[in-house]
């Protein structure tokens, strides 16, 4: 399967990138590591006229621990895999760059093109001619979504790994454009909606992830996936809790790949502040994100098991939280012992 | 308007003009002709064309070719030294990890890359490294088996090319 | 005299080629002046072609030739009773991916672009999306011929009376199964070279399994004689069964070659190796089954009904085999089988690893789980008071020789742990057993005819080299090895000294290709004989000019010397000279053609084989209850090889097995998606790439634990037999009945996935039948059955009557007449 043609530019730095962008945002698209932007491209479902690539831009790949974590966009998941401060400071984030896609994916991945990375479903991940043979779908050539037809909006999947677990961990994202800086929780550059995921401008650079210190903070991230490696998440989650002893004072639960966006479970932060983890409190909290998470029949595995998971994904994420020895039952369910080359 | 391209292959630098749009497979396999490297899926989703660039093994189907000015790329036909096979290949070779032999250039990229950087991997530290790249034949255990064997092989052991008897 | 070469573990002949990136698989040829073909694939399942536009296409620059199915008159296919394809659709498409035009250009990203500027108008036809609409509708045909309405093939065959067998039996077990399609994911995707060589004549190398079909079609398909055609197998990245029907890709670059005068090349992507498919076919299956008391089977009835897809491909003989190897495996005295294959408009199914048994084999291992547990008896032990006896002629006259299931299970048994684990591990973790055999090779021709079904030639010289030539196709097995070691073993040399030419319609005898497992058996017979007839002659010449009788000659080490003075004797180079000065040129062959089956019976055709492998495999599994995720630790696997020519190959094609058995039992599915129809008439794959079809990875796949069983097989070359397919089929319900085991539920369909182990758990949660798997198995208007005797009550092969078929068709009388009279030849 070929690329389509385009015309492609390696600036050197943001600003060159943030002006070049703003020459025709509409049809110009960033390339990190291309993962998820090069299928996309060879599949036809999008075609930008010119691609940026951004490799060249050494800010972009700086990983600085001094206050709280500055991760730029441009490193890839792979360093952040390797990078012994982050898997010690925030291991939920860890736990789900070491899960993502396959060590060779991994090492050309980036951070940004994670968070960036375009909603998917099994009616849009097709080459052009499969789409053809239904004629095409609302987020790309045609009217209808498939997956609903009814449905006035697209109801792609966020299958982010990273983003649920940065969000968990209280990340700030950093957007440039031609026109200015702007800082924003990760939270709030996510809309549920499959088309327009992302409340980034066109003209906008995604720079920087910053973390903050996570002091007294604990965080896990579980991922449920047909294969221990490759697969995208079907339900995942994401849990961190700030712990005084055995009492949580402020906690956090981000859901993934059961909505157009990674879904904060309000509702848990609630539930969990002041408590300690009983299992009583672990089975209302893994109740109240079953409730939320609304998969649709567009990945992997039948909808309604899906949303069952979840129940269990965040029962097991709050269990290790608490500390209890979670390892077997982790390998069983990830298929993935997470071991990885340092 | 081809784009010329100049960097390293297997060592030895390397000049191709190349239509714009392919990636680095495609110039591999088409203006090299260095068709060691495979492909079976061109979308990041078997493995089959992991190649080292500056070290680090990357899919090819997903490099584009802009993006390998000046880089160092290692492939499967250089992973032989002075026309001695590399202890992996040995291993392959002798213990049945390469059946059709299809996935094997993109495997022998990923556990070099491994034993480079993790020169005593764990069994399952190997099974994790190889996890990007499937194949259809073994049920991977005589690969698991090879590669443990190149662990302890020492540097080059002499070709033995099926001469009998070897083990 | 001991074997050197035979029996060794050793590095494959072709090892190193594989892993210096040196073998030349079909899309790593490049040629000068070579275009590139791109074909244009159907948008929609079901439809007329009304009109092809090519005029953009045509006007693109650097496009070469555009092709419709105007070009490609003649119809083709793999079975003589199903040539229903053309290289390109002529007048309907059949499914999304049916190829309806093709560009040549002078690259591929040219070629790709201007195909898709290629308009062409259908008139869409209703869809046919399962056999319940194929029984439903049976307008409009898919196809003008087959038994009836969509009805491909449908067939009744009845030994004994069964009937009578089952209604006095003290138990009947009655169990409907379903067993979802899945496909063979070669890692190599699909590629041809086809080109004009300097005489004019057409050369098309190929990933292919079988160039001697491939042959046969080209000829057919391009009206060229085959002594023109040169169809060279280049070695399969993976064939499972994929590459072993002729494929419209080929034919299209052979006929491009020839018009254009230069080589053209075609390399599909992953999703148009879906669309090529011939995998394994999604069966419905129903087992009514007599037991007595003590176990033993008093007789089987069994139903299946298979969608076949938008071609016939191998289907027929699939249809056959769903029911053909029961009988191998265990005593069944009386025995009815009724099989149907539906045209459905999906990718055609075809022969993948196990062709047609695997279905059946896990409705059987799966009711015999049930069995055992209703008669409160191991289920290993049942097996073994029901092995079918060795050197016996089962119900349906399948000849078999020696059995080695008993000692398999036996081997499985202990080395599992089974007597401590079975029924008496924790909640959520058990054990499941199962069994199985497989052919060594097929025992018919595809084509019927007394030629040899392999062939092979031995050219020996002054120089020492040997070569040896067989159209064998090397798909990763190891043909090439097994082809060399045998040569050498026989005339005392060294693999290395031995130069295997193979896959080569010009150069190399004929063999079948690459199917049916019969390769090391047929192959390794032809290249024996081939091989001491060659030694025979050396003898001959060294025992005169050295005067050392012939029969004290021995050929080992390079040498040819006497047995009672070892000194005394030459060199192997030395003694071919010798040969050569007394005989002239060196030149031998060898031929195999199996021996004949004692059915007679139409339909007796599939099944039959030279001898039968067996395995026997235990696998355990964990369950977590709360989501039915489903892990499998540990699987212990034994298999009855005969005599593994080379345990290295041998190992690898078990692991490889249970690896692709796994995959079907817990992820492998070719499914579709049919969009509703209200709205739209598409019925699409759903997920036709390597991230959605599910093959497991490194990190999903056990650890293994393989024994050899090796009793030599007086039929097989040095006592072999096949280990290509067996090892897969006795994995998925292993780990059905393991889940049982674990968890107290029923999984009675494939693949086993934690969303059905949820439902079972929950309809036995309240208080329902603790399983998840069909309900039902569909009225299907048999045709009337063939009624053999078993050859225990007497009978000879052939059957009693001849039914009519069956007359509830609306077929026009011609192509009635035409398929009547071509019903014959299917023994895939
Ligand atoms: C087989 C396969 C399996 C995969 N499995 C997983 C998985 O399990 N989990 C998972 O999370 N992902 C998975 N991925 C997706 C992908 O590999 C990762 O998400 C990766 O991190 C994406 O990063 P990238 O740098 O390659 O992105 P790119 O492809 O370069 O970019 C992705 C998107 O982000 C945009 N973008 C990139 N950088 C910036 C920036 N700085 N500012 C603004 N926009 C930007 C791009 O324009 C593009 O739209 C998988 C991919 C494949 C092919
Ligand atoms: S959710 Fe609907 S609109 Fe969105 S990609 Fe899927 S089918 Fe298309
Ligand atoms: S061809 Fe690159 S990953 Fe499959
Ligand atoms: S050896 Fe055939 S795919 Fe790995």
């Amino acid at each position: 399967m070929r690329l389509p043609s385009y015309r492609y530019r390696a600036p050197k730095t943001v600003e060159d990138a943030a002006s070049w962008l703003a020459e025709s945002p509409g049809d110009t698209m960033l390339l990190a590591g291309g993962t998820d932007l090069i299928p996309n491209m060879k599949r036809r479902q999008q075609v930008p006229a010119t691609v940026i690539g951004l490799r060249g831009i050494a800010a972009l790949s700086r990983l600085d621990t001094r206050e709280g974590t500055d991760i730029g966009a441009g490193v890839t998941l792979t360093t952040l895999v390797r990078d012994e401060r982050i898997r010690s400071k925030y291991q939920g984030l860890w736990q789900s760059a070491a899960q993502i896609a396959t060590p060779l994916l991994r090492n050309m991945g980036t951070i940004g093109g994670n968070i960036c990375l375009d909603t998917r479903c099994t009616y849009y991940d097709q080459s052009f001619e499969w789409r053809q043979a239904i004629n095409f779908c609302m987020k790309k050539d045609g009217e209808t979504c498939w997956v609903a037809t009814s449905s006035d909006r697209c109801l792609a999947v966020s299958s982010t790994d990273a983003a649920p677990a940065l969000m968990a961990l209280g990340a700030t994202v950093r957007l440039v454009s031609a026109l200015g800086t702007r800082d924003l929780a990760l939270g709030g550059l996510y809309a549920n909606d499959g088309m327009s995921y992302l409340t980034r401008r066109p003209d906008e650079i995604l720079t920087t992830v910053h973390l903050p210190e996570p002091a007294g903070w604990r965080s896990t991230y579980w991922k449920l996936r047909r294969r221990g490696s490759f697969d995208f998440p079907v339900a995942s989650v994401a849990a961190a809790a700030r712990f005084d002893g055995d009492r949580i004072i402020e906690a956090r639960i981000v859901l993934g790949a059961v909505a157009s966006c990674p879904l904060d479970v309000p509702a848990a932060g609630t539930r969990l502040a002041g408590q300690v983890l009983t299992d009583d409190l672990i089975a209302a909290v893994a109740d109240d994100a079953y409730a939320l998470a609304k998969p649709m029949d567009n990945t992997d595995f039948e909808l309604v098991w899906r949303k069952k998971t979840v129940r269990s994904l965040v029962a097991s994420a709050l269990r290790e939280l608490r500390g209890d020895d979670m390892r077997e039952a982790r390998v069983r369910l990830a298929r993935h012992p997470l071991l990885v080359v340092s | 308007m081809k784009l010329r391209l100049t960097f390293t292959v297997n060592g030895e630098p390397a000049e191709a003009l190349v239509d714009p749009d392919k990636t680095l497979l495609e110039v591999l396999r088409e203006d090299l002709q260095l068709t060691g490297t495979k492909h079976g899926c061109e979308l990041g989703e078997c493995g089959a064309c992991a190649v080292l660039v500056d070290g680090q093994p990357l899919l090819s189907c997903l490099v584009v070719s802009h993006e390998c000015q000046g880089r160092s790329v290692v492939t499967v036909e250089g992973l032989t030294v002075d026309g001695r096979l590399h202890p992996l290949q040995e291993c392959f070779a002798d213990l049945g990890a390469s059946q059709c032999g299809y996935c094997t250039p993109g495997i022998l990229i990923a556990a070099k890359a491994l034993l480079d950087r993790e020169p005593h991997p764990t069994r399952d530290l190997i099974r994790e490294a190889l996890s990007g790249n499937l194949c259809r034949c073994t049920g991977y255990q005589q690969i698991l088996d090879a590669v443990e064997a190149a662990i302890v092989r020492p540097g080059h052991a002499s070709a033995r090319d099926g001469r009998g008897g070897q083990s | 005299m001991s074997r050197r070469v035979i029996g060794t573990p050793r590095r494959r002949v072709d090892g190193r080629a594989k892993v210096t990136g040196q073998t030349r698989f079909a899309d790593d040829i490049i040629l000068p002046r070579m275009a590139h073909c791109k074909l244009l694939r159907s948008t929609v399942p079901h439809a007329k072609i009304v009109h092809v536009d090519t005029s953009k296409a045509a006007a693109v620059d650097g496009v070469h030739l555009v092709l419709t199915g105007h070009s490609f008159p003649i119809a083709y296919g793999i079975l003589p009773v199903s040539h229903d394809e053309h290289a390109l659709c002529r007048d309907v498409v059949r499914f999304v991916g049916d190829p309806v035009a093709a560009v040549v250009a002078r690259d591929e990203a040219t070629a790709e672009r201007a195909v898709r500027l290629i308009d062409v108008e259908y008139e869409v036809l209703r869809t046919i999306s399962s056999p319940a609409d194929s029984l439903a509708y049976p307008e409009p045909r898919i196809h003008d011929y087959g038994d009836f309405g969509n009805v491909h093939k449908a067939v009744a065959l009845q030994f004994g009376d069964v009937d009578a067998a089952i209604a006095g039996a003290d138990h009947v077990f009655d169990d409907v199964f379903f067993f979802e399609g899945n496909t063979h994911l070669p890692i190599e995707q699909h590629a041809t070279v086809a080109t004009k060589d300097p005489d004019g004549k057409l050369v098309v190398y190929s990933s292919t399994q079988t160039p001697h079909y491939l042959h046969r079609a080209l000829a057919k398909a391009l009206e060229m004689p085959a002594a023109h055609i040169r169809v060279v197998a280049t070695p399969n990245g993976g064939g499972f069964g994929g590459k072993s029907d002729p494929f419209n890709h080929e034919v299209v670059v052979a006929h491009a070659a020839m018009r254009l005068d230069r080589p053209v090349k075609i390399a599909l992507t992953r999703e148009e190796v879906f669309y090529c498919h011939r995998g394994r076919h999604p069966v419905l299956m129903r087992f009514r089954t007599g037991v007595s008391k003590d176990g033993t089977i008093t007789g089987l009835d069994l139903q299946t009904l298979l969608d076949g897809g938008a071609y016939g491909s191998y289907g027929v003989a699939s249809t056959f085999y769903t029911g053909a190897l029961q009988t191998v495996t265990y005593d069944i005295p009386t025995y009815r089988f009724r099989g149907c294959r539906t045209f459905t408009n999906k990718p055609p199914c075809g022969p993948k690893r196990g062709h047609g048994t695997p279905q059946s084999r896990f409705g059987q291992e799966v009711q015999l789980d049930k069995i055992a547990e209703k008669l409160d008896v191991d289920p290993a032990q049942l097996r073994l008071g029901i092995v079918q006896p060795p050197d016996s002629l089962t119900a349906n006259f399948l000849r078999v020789g020696t059995i080695g299931l008993a000692d398999c299970i036996k081997k499985v048994v202990d080395r599992s742990g089974w007597r401590d684990k079975f029924r008496k591990l924790p909640s959520g973790r058990g054990v499941g057993l199962a069994c199985s055999s497989y052919l060594s090779g097929a025992g018919l021709p595809i084509n019927w005819n007394d030629l040899p079904h392999s062939g092979v030639q031995l050219k020996l010289d002054r120089s020492g080299g040997v070569t040896v030539f067989c159209g064998a196709t090397e798909i990763g097995q190891g043909s090439d090895d097994v082809l060399v070691a045998i040569v050498a073993e026989v005339l005392g040399i060294e693999p290395f000294d031995v130069r295997a030419v193979t896959g080569d319609t010009d150069l190399t005898p004929v063999d079948l290709g690459s199917y049916s497992s019969r390769v090391t058996l047929m192959m390794g017979n032809a290249a024996i004989q081939a091989a001491e007839r060659a030694r025979e002659l050396i003898a001959a010449a060294v025992s005169a000019r050295l005067d050392i009788p012939k029969d004290r000659l021995v050929f080992a080490d390079r040498r040819v010397f006497d047995s009672a003075d070892p000194d005394r004797g030459t060199s192997f180079r030395e003694a071919v000279c010798m040969a050569e000065a007394k005989f002239g040129t060196l030149g031998t062959t060898g031929s195999y053609t199996p021996p004949r089956s004692p059915a007679k019976f139409k339909g007796g055709g599939v099944g039959p084989s030279p001898t039968y492998s067996y395995t026997a495999c235990v696998v355990e599994v964990d369950v977590d209850l709360e989501t039915g995720w489903i892990t499998v630790p540990r699987v212990w696997i034994a298999h009855d090889i005969g005599c593994a020519l080379n345990p290295v190959l041998v190992r690898g094609q078990v692991e490889g097995g249970v690896y692709m058995g796994l995959g079907e039992a817990l992820m492998e599915e070719q499914v579709f998606r049919r969009l509703p129809p209200k709205l739209s008439h598409a019925l699409v794959h759903k997920f036709p790439s390597m991230l959605e079809y599910k093959s497991p990875t490194f990190l999903d796949m056990p650890e293994v634990f393989t024994d050899l069983i090796e009793h030599p097989d007086p039929a097989g070359p040095f006592g072999a037999k096949e280990v290509g397919q067996g090892p897969l089929l006795p994995v998925m319900p292993a780990v059905a009945n393991a889940v049982y085991d674990a968890v107290g539920v029923r999984v009675d369909s494939i693949p086993v996935t934690p969303e059905k182990i949820l439902r079972a758990l929950a309809a036995k949660a309240a208080g329902k039948s603790a399983r998840s798997g069909p309900a039902s198995f569909p009225d299907v208007p048999w045709p009337e059955t063939l009624l053999v005797t078993p050859p225990w009550a007497g009978g000879d092969g052939r059957a009693a009557n001849d039914p009519k078929r069956p007359s509830h068709r609306k077929v026009d009388a011609g192509i009635e007449a035409k398929a009547a009279g071509m019903d014959k030849g299917t023994g895939a």
